[in-house]
């Protein structure tokens, strides 16, 4: 550090010389360091306990997994760690399993007085799934936040009424869909709920049909508090198929209602 | 032997509720026609001629054909061909027309004539005579011009056809238009097309979904389904401009499956506007005039007036739990179940006499697999017409009241066909994308 100093004095120096004469770093010796002060006598402390380290490894960890607690200390006559650990050996270790962000604080006393040191153990909740995390929402598209987080409902053949797979399945949706209208940042984004049928029926009486199965789950979703005046509905009839093959799987999954944003 | 559906629509209503189609009598006329030649440069389009004559007087369903195969060997081109047997027994080969009379041809008819070229016109020379009658003047004899193109040579050959036809009470559709559904450009758009499937042209260019097309009786406007601005509604066309007509759709979810008041002065649709179930509606053609026609909670679509009386209306209701044909008044009132309950009956469309409907019917098949049956609707009964050949839909009626063109999938794509309304005589129209819900305009535009 002084080192350092010197050298920046010394450029410093040359630098105001060359208004001067020039700066020959050879000849312009520098000034001597002066020498380190010598060490001061502490006087000696009195027999208190030294804490050579107290440690947690890991100091993150996820809720449910172990941290080990380290410590060494000397010239104690007794040492304890707080939160439910009690009196310990005055070096050793101990496995912890923290449910939330817990800081431990070891006492050692000794005939001299009372050493104290912390450590903090940081627990995280086991991993989510990226969807529920409110920061990773905010930054889809309203159509990618469509596609992961509300689902299509079912119906039978024929039908408009609302499945015991589809009520669950509207059930999330309509939870999403809030999420959704209180988001900021889809502010003014409308959705459609898009009435589908599969190709058997006609198509004149399907786009009759697809009309009610959107405003039977327009109806469900107002009636779980979904905000209706961002909802609206359309039938396409069986004009927008999903699926083209001729097994009762595919027809079902034409038969269904569709949220897209607007 | 085919079933004959005849000019004067002859059918006997049977037992068991069914309609009996009487079997086509041999007393149906038989006429042969040779294969015409053409002079000169007009032998180039003779083969489309034939063709074309050929088909439309066999669709015609008011004709046997006698088959080529059991032709004389000689033809006669013009009457000063013709000669006179010396002896009833004489055979002169095709050159009298009692070779014609006699077997194996045994046709009471024959058509002849030729072609030729003036300037850049071809000319046809057309004549049909009584084969039993020799001395008898022609019951044809009639001059027919046209460009000397391939287009030319269809239209005299149309025209000669037509003419026979009409010797027998048969009408001719030539110059009707068939009007249609096409996704060939990827896209669903309105489309039309003559009677025999030639000059399929474009009606729209909306780039979004247009379908259900129907048309004014006097075939100057046609009303269809777009969803071009989101949810299902109604657009009105001129076919004289081509332009958009003013309407204005009612405030709902969907406004679908339109059709022309017989007076060409309302339209019929069915509409969300009241709010629950799609319900049958009528108003002016700008849209103003609403009046709610049925009030159900059921479905209830495609709304048809009887285009003789102006009054009742044939319509499709989910009320019995799957679509049936119903009837009733222009007020809503006086409702009469057609189809009896099983199966999915859709699609009406009225006969032009205002007495029958053909429509659509998965009867005795899955879900989904409809065949075209014709309904007689005062005594509700029945005929069907198609037999499990494919998904067959959207039957329209021709004119002439003896054609019916609907559409059916029976490969991988849907294509529209044209049949007599016995079943017989099928053929296929369209062969570009899938095509789909042809209505058969009922007059000639010229």
């Amino acid at each position: 550090m002084k080192r350092q100093f010197v050298n920046v004095a010394l450029t410093a120096a040359c630098a105001l010389a060359l208004f001067g004469t020039a700066c020959h770093k050879k000849t312009v010796a520098a000034a001597p360091l002066p020498p380190p002060p010598p060490p001061v006598e502490q006087p000696k402390p009195a027999e208190k306990p030294v804490i050579s380290s107290f440690t947690a490894e890991p100091s993150t960890v996820v809720k449910g997994s172990p941290s080990t607690l380290r410590w060494a200390i000397s010239g104690a006559s007794d040492v304890s760690i707080d939160q439910g650990i009690g009196s310990v050996q005055a070096s050793g270790s101990r496995q912890v399993y923290p449910s939330n962000d817990t800081t431990y604080t070891l006492i050692a006393r000794g005939v001299g007085g009372t050493s104290s040191m912390t450590v903090s153990v940081r627990v995280t909740a086991p991993e989510a799934p990226p969807v529920t995390q409110p920061t990773v929402t905010s930054r889809r598209s309203a159509s990618e936040f469509l596609s992961q987080e509300v689902q299509d409902a079912f119906f039978d053949y024929d039908s408009f009424s609302i499945r015991d797979d589809a009520r669950g399945v509207l059930t999330n949706d309509a939870s999403a869909l809030k999420r959704f209208f209180s988001d900021d940042n889809y502010t003014g984004t409308a959705i459609v709920i898009e009435g589908h049928c599969d190709e058997r029926g006609s198509d004149a009486y399907n786009v009759a049909l697809g009309d009610k199965r959107a405003q039977a789950a327009l109806e469900f979703l107002k009636g779980l508090g979904v905000a209706e005046n961002r909802l609206k509905t359309v039938s396409f009839g069986k004009e927008r198929q999903s699926c083209s093959e001729q097994t009762e799987a595919c027809w079902q999954q034409n038969r269904r209602v569709h949220f897209a944003a607007q | 032997m085919a079933a004959g559906f005849g000019a004067a629509s002859r059918f006997v209503l049977g037992q068991e509720g069914r309609i009996t189609v009487v079997k086509a009598p041999n007393d149906r006329p038989v006429i042969a026609i040779p294969d015409l030649r053409g002079n000169g440069a007009a032998q180039q389009h003779m083969a489309k001629f034939n063709e074309a004559l050929w088909t439309d007087v066999e669709s015609s369903g008011v004709l046997k054909m006698a088959p080529k195969s059991m032709y004389p060997m000689q033809v006669p081109q013009q009457p000063s061909d013709l000669r006179t047997p010396s002896s009833p027994t004489e055979n002169l080969k095709g050159l009298a027309l009692n070779d014609w009379y006699q077997p194996p041809a045994s046709a009471g008819y024959l058509a002849y004539g030729y072609t030729a070229v003036t300037g850049d016109q071809i000319v046809l020379s057309g004549w049909l005579s009584a084969t039993n009658q020799p001395s008898a003047a022609p019951l044809l004899a009639k001059r027919y011009f046209g460009p000397n193109t391939e287009e030319g040579a269809r239209k005299v050959a149309q025209e000669f056809a037509a003419d026979i036809m009409g010797q027998f009470g048969g009408k001719s559709l030539m110059g009707t238009k068939i009007y249609f559904v096409s996704d060939r450009t990827g896209k669903k758009e309105i489309w039309s097309m003559n009677y025999d499937g030639s000059e399929q042209k474009p009606i729209t260019s909306y780039n979004n979904i247009s379908s259900f097309p129907a048309l004014s009786q006097d075939g100057t406007k046609i009303a269809f389904t777009t969803w071009r601005e989101g949810t299902p509604q109604i657009y009105i066309h001129s076919l004289e401009t081509g332009r958009k007509l003013v309407f204005y759709n009612q405030r709902a979810s969907m406004n679908a499956s339109a059709e022309f008041t017989p007076d060409g002065q309302g339209l019929l649709f069915s509409s969300t506007a009241g709010g629950g179930s799609a319900q049958i509606y009528r108003t002016d053609l700008n849209g103003g005039n609403v009046r709610r026609i049925s009030t159900n909670r059921a479905i209830e679509v495609e709304p048809r007036v009887n285009p003789k009386t102006g009054q009742d209306i044939v319509f499709v209701s989910g009320r019995l739990g799957s679509p049936q044909l119903f009837k009733m008044s222009m007020d809503g009132t006086d409702v009469v179940q057609l189809t009896p309950g099983d199966g999915e009956a859709v699609n009406p469309s009225w006969h032009p006499d205002g007495q029958k409907i053909a429509f659509a019917w998965t009867k005795g098949f899955d879900i989904g697999n409809f065949n075209i049956f014709i309904m007689d609707v005062a005594s509700k009964q029945y005929v069907q017409l198609t037999h499990g050949a494919g998904r067959n839909e959207n039957p329209s009626w021709a004119p002439d009241g003896m054609h019916i063109v609907f559409s059916a999938k029976r490969g991988r794509t849907t294509q529209i066909y044209s049949m007599l309304a016995d079943g017989t005589n099928v053929k296929q129209l369209t062969s570009a994308g899938n095509n789909e819900k042809p209505v058969w305009s009922k007059t000639a535009l010229k």
